[in-house]
């Protein structure tokens, strides 16, 4: 049964002009305020792994991985989308470095690392984010081996550093040889080192790794699929030499 | 004869006390509530994990045991305490008590009721988890869970009869809670080899936070996200999970009935 309610005329005149005089007021104040600008907010250093060990309540690995939701989310902002080159790549290094910390089985940091924060023209940023690949590959070789192949093919291709791509090559011959590791990764190095374009070579690696079942996120070769097509229409203009 | 009677007619009343905070329960439209909350977790993990580029099924498994975990808690704790502050407003409970019958009738009756809701609760949880773990990790997880929320039922059973005040018996259970689940942490950072151990400060910190870490219940140990997210928990991982519950429970049930024993109605 619903509660019975007065009439409206039961409500005094006092009331009334209360109401729209707060009514009104609220218009006015809102009117009277500046409009919101969008403003860039840089990317703010990543807390201590003590206090975001406190955070995640026992549940890491999941504050790993929203923590990497929000990064990803970072340099779409209110109101403006902000370039990932004007990202402090070193403050990046260190959150993706803070997730693997607190998760060392994900193996999102490293694909954001290798796909997206590597993908800019600044030469310097790309160092970074390789050099962030090459320190996490070293910590679990045998976990981390397909990072640090890419890593080398974005050297080889990218940055046009054959020395640099060499180094990791070798590094996953070397260091990469643990029982779950495929034979054709240890074997990579004469791909990566081979006269081939950067697109054959990101090819080869990820249908191998989707043959072989290391890929089977469906979000994740939906990603890599795009990224393969706009490698593919990059390669298709002339040829740049070493 | 007379011992077998009178526990026959106690066990008679703790059934008709359990039975009663179940149908409270039911009637309030409590499990309703949780449903719609295992909705619209549900909603969330999936939008969430959809702007995941990779590792998307483990985040939606991960999100949706971490809401599934906090929003039983926080629907229990609160149910707990509304009930027993409404049964104490109702003068229900010196009704209870001033019939010929043990007080720990009462204290278990009322424990065998909430953990019943409690067993629902966390059976609703495992019909949801089934969407995305298999079997045999999504039992595990809420047996687990279903132990955390004894555990937080028999908390709250000793926060009300201490306090009896809806706000501060909710804030105590809260507060309680978040510092077991901190504590494994906490105790880390205290051993930090980066600090100076050797000041008088930081060894009385540390005393006392070992002295806390003994008196809470390890939590953090309890229905880890890690399970859902690697699929990886075996059965033994239940084993000190159920040993650290039974003696937790056991500590509040004391608790409980010293403060029971010793209040006058």
């Amino acid at each position: 049964m619903a509660t019975p309610v007065r009439s409206l005329a039961s409500v005094t005149t006092r009331v009334w002009l209360l109401l729209v005089l707060g009514l009104a007021g609220q218009l006015l104040w809102h009117r009277a305020n500046p409009n919101l600008t969008a403003r860039f907010e840089p990317l703010p250093a990543p807390p201590s792994i003590a206090g975001l060990r406190l955070a995640a309540l026992g549940d890491e690995p999941l504050l790993a991985r929203l923590m990497m939701l929000w990064l990803q989310a970072f340099d779409t902002q209110p109101g403006i989308s902000v370039p990932l080159k004007n990202l402090d790549y070193q403050r990046v290094s260190g959150w993706l470095a803070a997730g693997l910390t607190l998760d060392p089985r994900t193996q999102y940091p490293l694909l954001a690392a290798t796909r997206i924060y590597a993908a800019v023209s600044d030469q310097a940023r790309v160092r970074v984010m390789l050099d962030f690949i090459y320190r996490s590959f070293l910590q679990a070789p045998n976990q981390r081996w397909r990072w640090l192949a890419e890593a080398s093919i974005i050297a080889r291709h990218r940055l046009h550093d054959r020395e640099l791509a060499k180094r990791y090559a070798l590094a996953l011959t070397r260091r990469a040889n643990g029982p779950g590791v495929p034979s054709w990764a240890r074997d990579m190095s004469v791909l990566l080192l081979a006269d081939s374009n950067e697109f054959e070579a990101a090819f080869a690696l990820t249908a191998q790794l989707i043959k072989t079942g290391r890929i089977t996120d469906p979000h994740e070769i939906a990603f890599l699929e795009k990224q393969l097509d706009a490698l593919r229409s990059k390669s298709a203009r002339p040829k740049k030499k070493d | 004869m007379n011992s077998s009677l009178s526990l026959l007619s106690h066990g008679v009343v703790l059934r008709a006390i359990a039975r009663v905070v179940f149908l409270e329960a039911v009637r309030g439209r409590l499990l309703w509530l949780v449903i719609a909350i295992l909705i619209i977790g549900l909603g969330l993990a999936e939008f969430t994990a959809d702007v995941a580029i990779t590792e998307s099924e483990q985040i939606v498994r991960g999100l949706l045991g971490s809401w599934l975990r906090a929003s039983a808690v926080f629907v229990m704790a609160l149910f707990v305490v509304t009930s027993m502050v409404r049964d104490f407003n109702d003068k229900g409970t010196e009704l209870i008590l001033s019939l010929p019958i043990p007080r720990g009738v009462y204290l278990f009756g009322r424990l065998a009721g909430y953990s019943g809701v409690a067993a629902v609760m966390a059976l609703l949880c495992v019909l949801f988890l089934l969407l995305y773990v298999p079997v045999d990790q999504a039992l595990i997880w809420s047996l687990s869970l279903l132990c955390e929320l004894i555990l937080i039922v028999a908390l709250a059973v000793l926060c009300l009869l201490t306090l009896n005040h809806t706000t501060l018996g909710m804030s105590a259970v809260m507060g309680f809670y978040l510092l077991a689940r901190a504590m494994g942490a906490i105790e880390l950072i205290g051993q930090n080899p980066l600090l100076d151990l050797s000041s008088v400060s930081q060894q009385v910190i540390n005393s006392l936070l070992t002295g806390l870490a003994y008196l809470l219940p390890d939590l953090y140990h309890f229905t880890l996200s890690q399970w859902l997210i690697y699929e990886d928990a075996t059965p033994q991982v239940l084993l000190p999970i159920l040993g650290q519950s039974f003696i937790y429970v056991v500590l509040l049930c004391a608790a409980s009935l010293f403060d029971l024993q010793r209040k006058v109605l």
